[in-house]
């Protein structure tokens, strides 16, 4: 890899604090809980206007204008901002950083404290405990309360958000008054654990993790993370999308010639990953994946998917993207179904693009048209 | 376009809605939850929404329409009749509509069924084999027709399970659905004169449109 240059801790992240923690699933307490978020636009007098974006396994709250770390445009620029899908002159909008997360809220990077909530003067690292998807929506819940929020006129999200977004709804139906779980799932295939699990053999074997302990030894597992994120990135494109944008291009030379060649895919791969160490923490990766591999919403309600949403008054819009084959449409069909048996009221397309998973974050009209016109529906039926 | 809040009428959309969609509107009652299986970009589930305060709900094959549809803030989910009825619970809605399809789903009978099934009356129209220049084609030339209605090719027609009325008033009976009513209309959804017995509608009416109800 080439330069490694630890991201900056110095930044500020806007942050609640909930001195009194969080019971985890795993029945770890966390406190005081921190959670770092952003919000965009004007919450209205009767707090009615609220958009919870739930963001995926490497995305963080910094969903449009300048990412203080990377300095980068937001992950959903295209999609969150005045006069876009989700209009920031219409709505409040709000993310969260994960817990678990790197930008700020409770997770590996941040100080580690005690059952009394003392800081103990370093970082969580590898001791931070397992979390899940309800555990990261059960934090979101307490920001949403703490912002002064009963109910949100849609939760939103894509991958791993998505995930979030299945889950707030079938936790808080009464808080959700529309959901928009996009390129998603119930559960984690076995084929998406797996390919995690690579990810996080590739962490695991780099010296410079050091058991975890990197923080302490002044090192990066960044060959090992950025690996992980090489991988993952695979999973995130198409066969038809990788072939579009390098087919077999070399990079710098015209011919192969069998001396170092590199091709345009590998330089771009690989600049992924060297990009990817400088703004997320290995141990946040360790930790997000694996709560991504415990999602299994159905798992709850005995092998049921219907029975999460039984009775629910929360309105859904589902979409697919035809070459995704991490989230593929199947997925989403099965959740559309199971929304069906609980006969609620439901949207769902599978929008005709090449560009794989990531589709949901790139520009893709019938996607924001659909959104949007979905998002501007729920609102005139709310009042919002 | 949005869902205009409730109490705006606007008359021209009613207008410029297929006739024939005028006609299932005009038999579903205010409030009613309603599935219209086939919606195409939900025309029927946007004025049923607006104008009768309906819980109205779509399926769409085709996803251009099915995007349209979502885009204008519709419950609309893509997907087909044959696939995707069985998913839904007993008595979920209290009018099941299919307009035009029934002769191109792969299983009309079971279709049928389900829709009986999830909702306490159907609504179902379609083309009428039985129509006598239908038969007068087919008479005189020895081939399939080919009329306005009819107007693919044997080979590339999706309307694999075509029916006369006659056909479809004996499916209802062996089946047990009442017939709460029924209409015969021209192409164009206008109702036809021959209102008077089923053998006439069966030989002058282009489409058909009948309502449907589990017999108790």
């Amino acid at each position: 890899m080439n330069e490694v240059v630890p991201f900056s801790p110095d930044v500020a992240h806007q942050r609640a604090v909930f001195p009194d923690g969080l019971l985890l699933d795993s029945s770890a307490t966390i406190a005081p809980l921190i959670v770092a978020y952003e919000t965009y636009g004007t919450l209205d007098a009767a707090r009615g206007n609220a958009v919870l974006v739930c963001h995926a396994l490497t995305g963080d709250q910094y969903l449009a204008g300048r990412h203080p770390v990377t300095g980068r445009p937001g992950w959903w620029e295209a999609v969150v901002g005045p006069g876009l899908p989700i209009d920031t002159d219409r709505f409040f909008v709000i993310c969260a950083n994960v817990l678990g997360g790197c930008m700020g809220s409770s997770g590996p990077r941040e100080e580690m404290t005690d059952a009394e909530g003392q800081p103990l003067g370093r970082p969580w690292g590898t001791d931070f405990p397992s979390v899940t998807i309800r555990d990261m929506v059960r934090a979101q819940k307490r920001l949403v309360e703490h912002l002064g929020i009963e109910r949100l006129l849609a939760v939103v999200g894509g991958s791993m958000g998505g995930m979030q977004a299945l889950q707030w709804a079938a936790t808080y139906p009464e808080s959700v008054f529309a959901c928009a779980p996009i390129a998603t799932a119930a559960h984690h295939s076995a084929q998406n654990i797996a390919f995690h699990e690579v990810g996080r053999a590739a962490i695991h074997a780099d010296p410079d993790w050091c058991g975890g302990a990197y923080w302490r030894e002044g090192r990066l597992p960044a060959q090992g993370l950025s690996v992980a994120r090489m991988v993952a990135h695979i999973t995130y494109l198409s066969e038809s999308a990788l072939t579009r944008k390098f087919g077999r291009r070399l990079q710098g030379a015209k011919a192969v010639t069998f001396l170092e060649d590199v091709f345009a895919v590998e330089s771009y791969l690989r600049h992924q990953g060297s990009t990817f160490i400088r703004r997320f923490d290995a141990n946040s990766y360790l930790t997000i994946t694996r709560a991504m591999d415990y999602f299994d919403l159905a798992a709850d309600f005995d092998g049921d998917l219907s029975q999460a949403f039984r009775g629910t008054p929360t309105r859904f819009f589902l979409a697919s993207f035809s070459s995704d084959w991490l989230f593929p449409t199947a997925e989403s069909r099965a959740i559309t179904r199971a929304l069906n048996r609980a006969a609620a009221r439901t949207s769902f397309i599978e929008i005709a693009s090449d560009k794989g998973h990531d589709a949901f974050l790139l520009d893709e009209p019938e996607f924001h048209a659909a959104l949007g016109g979905f998002l501007r529906g729920a609102a005139d039926a709310a009042g919002a | 376009m949005g869902i205009r809040p409730k109490g705006e009428p606007i008359r021209y959309v009613a207008k410029n809605m297929r006739l024939d969609l005028r006609l299932i509107a005009e038999m579903i009652p205010t409030g009613a939850k309603v599935l219209d299986i086939g919606c195409g970009d939900g025309a029927l589930i946007e004025y049923l929404t607006r104008e009768k305060g309906a819980d109205a709900r779509g399926i769409e094959i085709d996803m251009a329409e099915a995007t349209r549809a979502v885009a204008a803030g519709l419950a609309v989910i893509h997907g087909d009749a044959d696939a995707d009825l069985a998913q839904y619970p007993d008595g979920a809605f209290d009018y099941v509509v299919l307009s035009r399809t029934l002769q191109a789903v792969e299983r009309p009978r079971e279709v049928l069924r389900q829709m009986l099934r999830i909702g306490s009356h159907a609504i179902i129209s379609f083309p009428n084999f039985g129509h006598w220049q239908m038969r007068w084609r087919l008479l005189s030339t020895g081939r399939m027709p080919d009329t306005d209605t009819w107007n693919r090719p044997w080979y590339e027609t999706p309307n694999i399970h075509p029916c006369t009325i006659l056909d479809f008033v004996a499916l209802c009976e062996t089946d047990g659905y009442a017939v709460d009513g029924w209409l015969a209309v021209d192409e164009r959804g206008l109702r036809a004169p021959w209102r008077r017995g089923l053998g006439l509608a069966n030989l002058f009416g282009e489409q058909a449109l009948f309502l449907l109800s589990r017999k108790a």
